[in-house]
């Protein structure tokens, strides 16, 4: 294990490690009386969910927000996260007198089902070896996270949500959630996602994954056994991944053909573009706080994601008879989850008569403009909310 | 049939909505599911709600109509009624309104064919260019009209199909469907009290509502 001592150098990487087992969250651990039933066939037991909640639960219990976080998101929505000393990722929308109003409502948000961030996963120790899973968990899809979130809303005495908020991976879950359990959910806000993953989409995800397994330092998954880290594969796989979450245009205001700290062209192989040395900070970051084995497994579970095909085929009978109200949002720039992919789930709720809105948002910002401060995206999530809450009596 | 003075005693309690809307709103059954096609910022949809007590929903082509309803907590999808009807299935809807719209659809015939497919009713109001006033603009100056409510130029308008209510009644015909209600509004802004023939409608009228519903 002579790898060993430069990977402990890394006080980053260790506090992201600490965070599998004992996370600075709440956690909730399930045993042998509560096993996870998983699509991959099987229970996952025992396991833990780690969590944050943000404001007071009513007496009526009506004012619980549940929020499903995106494929490199955890529970940190709206504190300072404890690895990075960042601000939660989802601060431009929820906290006091923000458009999910914590001084309000109760806002629930967990890590996923193969997370990294105290949820059981890759990472985690597996109890019955004392070591940590690896490759050993099963793989898990985007119903199984619902699944353990649903467990979780039970273990806090919540019979329904007023609403299930979240993009991109996280409007996955928010699908899911309107499916599987629409009589626990009010209001759903699925955000720049789809019903289910594209070629495109599973085809990018596929780079990031064959980038981190050959990094020879991943070592079959058993990277933490050996002492190793696959840094440079993650890294990359980070990389690439995050160009698509930006645009053409947003990448050029930010960088154009800027160079870094130089003059001219080096002539090599440096980072001579600001976009590089931009692209190349991001990865090193990411690596830090996330698992590489953690990205293989939910990467996987987007690309597993089909709702109409647990529905024989048609997307509306995912949400047939549903009383569950929508409002679905996608922004101009996004090519990932386009407005043809929000679209085709306004359709489908169309066609199943439920209650929907559907708001395109103009953005040069691409993916991640639902991470970012939109005001037109910020009044229209507080409209669909208070007017939720209204309708609950829980304003 | 011949057309017949709508009361106006629900539109009285609302201050401040538009005559037209009120109109509407009055020839909707209450807690009824409505879908109001081209429902701007949901003006409508909103005194559908509050005074009818509807399920009320609506589609709008404009980005801004759209977002500025969501935000207001109305249940909007940006659509486009010449497309998008076609996703609804049959008798989703109570009713389905198409208010100062139709002469902005590509396919007028086609989307009244919808909205009597996705609803039982549908309600439809729009200005009358046999109005007396847009006739003598028309005959004195030469000029395609413009009005308060049209203020537009003829090559730059959204309204590429006007018709007049004798023109709307003929396709009411031409697409079998019957007429239960209509009036009108004068240059006013006020209903046309008395029942008179179409062709006397068609001068007074400046705005035309028609509650329609399928044959037989």
């Amino acid at each position: 294990m002579s790898d060993s001592t430069a990977l402990r150098d890394l006080p980053a990487y260790e506090a992201a490690r600490g965070e599998a087992d004992h996370p600075h969250s709440a956690v909730v651990r399930f045993g042998a009386d509560t096993p996870l039933q998983l699509d991959a066939g099987g229970v996952l037991t025992p396991f833990q969910i780690a969590y944050q909640t943000y404001g007071t639960l009513n007496a009526a219990r009506s004012n619980a927000i549940l929020l499903c976080h995106a494929l490199s998101g955890d529970q940190h929505a709206a504190n300072v996260h404890p690895v990075t000393g960042k601000p939660g990722w989802w601060e431009t929308l929820v906290g006091p007198g923000k458009p999910i109003d914590t001084e309000r409502f109760f806002v629930i948000a967990s890590n996923v089902l193969g997370g990294c961030l105290g949820t059981t996963g890759p990472s985690s120790t597996n109890p019955a070896t004392g070591q940590p899973y690896g490759l050993d968990l099963p793989v898990v899809t985007i119903r199984d996270m619902v699944r353990a979130q649903a467990m979780l809303i039970d273990h806090l005495g919540i019979e329904k949500l007023l609403a299930v908020v979240g993009g991109s991976m996280g409007g996955m879950q928010v699908l899911q959630w309107a499916a599987s359990y629409p009589e626990r959910v009010f209001a759903a806000m699925p955000i720049a996602t789809a019903a289910r993953h594209s070629a495109q989409n599973i085809a990018f995800h596929e780079v990031g994954r064959q980038a981190v397994m050959a990094d020879p330092e991943w070592r079959g998954g058993r990277y933490l056994q050996e002492g190793t880290s696959p840094r440079r594969g993650l890294s990359v796989a980070r990389m690439a991944a995050h160009i698509t979450y930006m645009s053409d245009s947003s990448l050029h205001r930010k960088f154009g053909r800027r160079l870094q700290d130089r003059d001219g062209h080096t002539f090599s192989f440096d980072a001579d573009f600001q976009v590089e040395s931009y692209l190349r900070h991001q990865g090193e970051a990411f690596v830090d706080r996330f698992d590489a084995n953690s990205y293989l497994y939910v990467t996987r579970a987007m690309d597993y994601f089909d709702l109409a095909a647990d529905y024989g085929g048609v997307l509306a009978n995912a949400f047939k008879g549903s009383k569950t109200r929508f409002c679905l949002v996608s922004f101009t720039s996004d090519w990932l989850f386009t407005t043809a992919d929000s679209r085709a789930i306004v359709h489908a709720l169309n066609a199943s008569g439920a209650q929907v809105s559907f708001a395109e948002i103009e953005s040069d910002k691409g993916h991640d403009s639902f991470l970012l401060d939109e005001p037109e995206f910020s009044a229209i999530t507080r409209g669909f909310i208070d007017a939720a809450a209204r309708a609950v009596g829980a304003l | 049939m011949a057309p017949r003075d709508l009361t106006m005693s629900e539109a009285a309690r609302v201050a401040g909505a538009r005559v037209d809307l009120l109109l509407i709103a009055e020839m909707v059954r209450p807690g009824s599911r409505v879908l109001d096609v081209g429902s701007g910022d949901g003006e409508l949809l909103e005194l559908l709600a509050t005074t009818r007590g509807c399920d009320a929903r609506g589609i709008e082509l404009s980005r801004e109509g759209v977002n500025a309803g969501v935000a207001r907590g109305l249940p909007i999808i940006q659509g486009d009624a010449d497309v998008d009807l076609a996703d609804y299935p049959d008798n989703s809807f109570d009713y389905v309104i198409l208010s100062q719209t139709i002469q902005a659809t590509r396919r007028p015939k086609w989307v009244l064919e919808q909205m009597l497919r996705v609803g039982t009713h549908a309600i439809v109001s729009f200005p009358n260019f046999g109005f007396w006033r847009m006739r003598l603009d028309l005959l004195l100056n030469g000029r395609m009209p413009s009005t308060e409510n049209l203020p537009y130029s003829w090559h730059d308008t959204p309204n590429i199909h006007f018709c007049t209510i004798r023109d709307f009644v003929a396709l009411v015909e031409e697409v079998g469907a019957q007429i239960d209600r209509a009036a009108a509004l004068n240059g006013y802004g006020h209903p046309v009290r008395f029942n008179l023939p179409w062709a006397v409608w068609n001068l007074l009228g400046e705005q035309a509502v028609f509650l329609l519903s399928r044959k037989g």
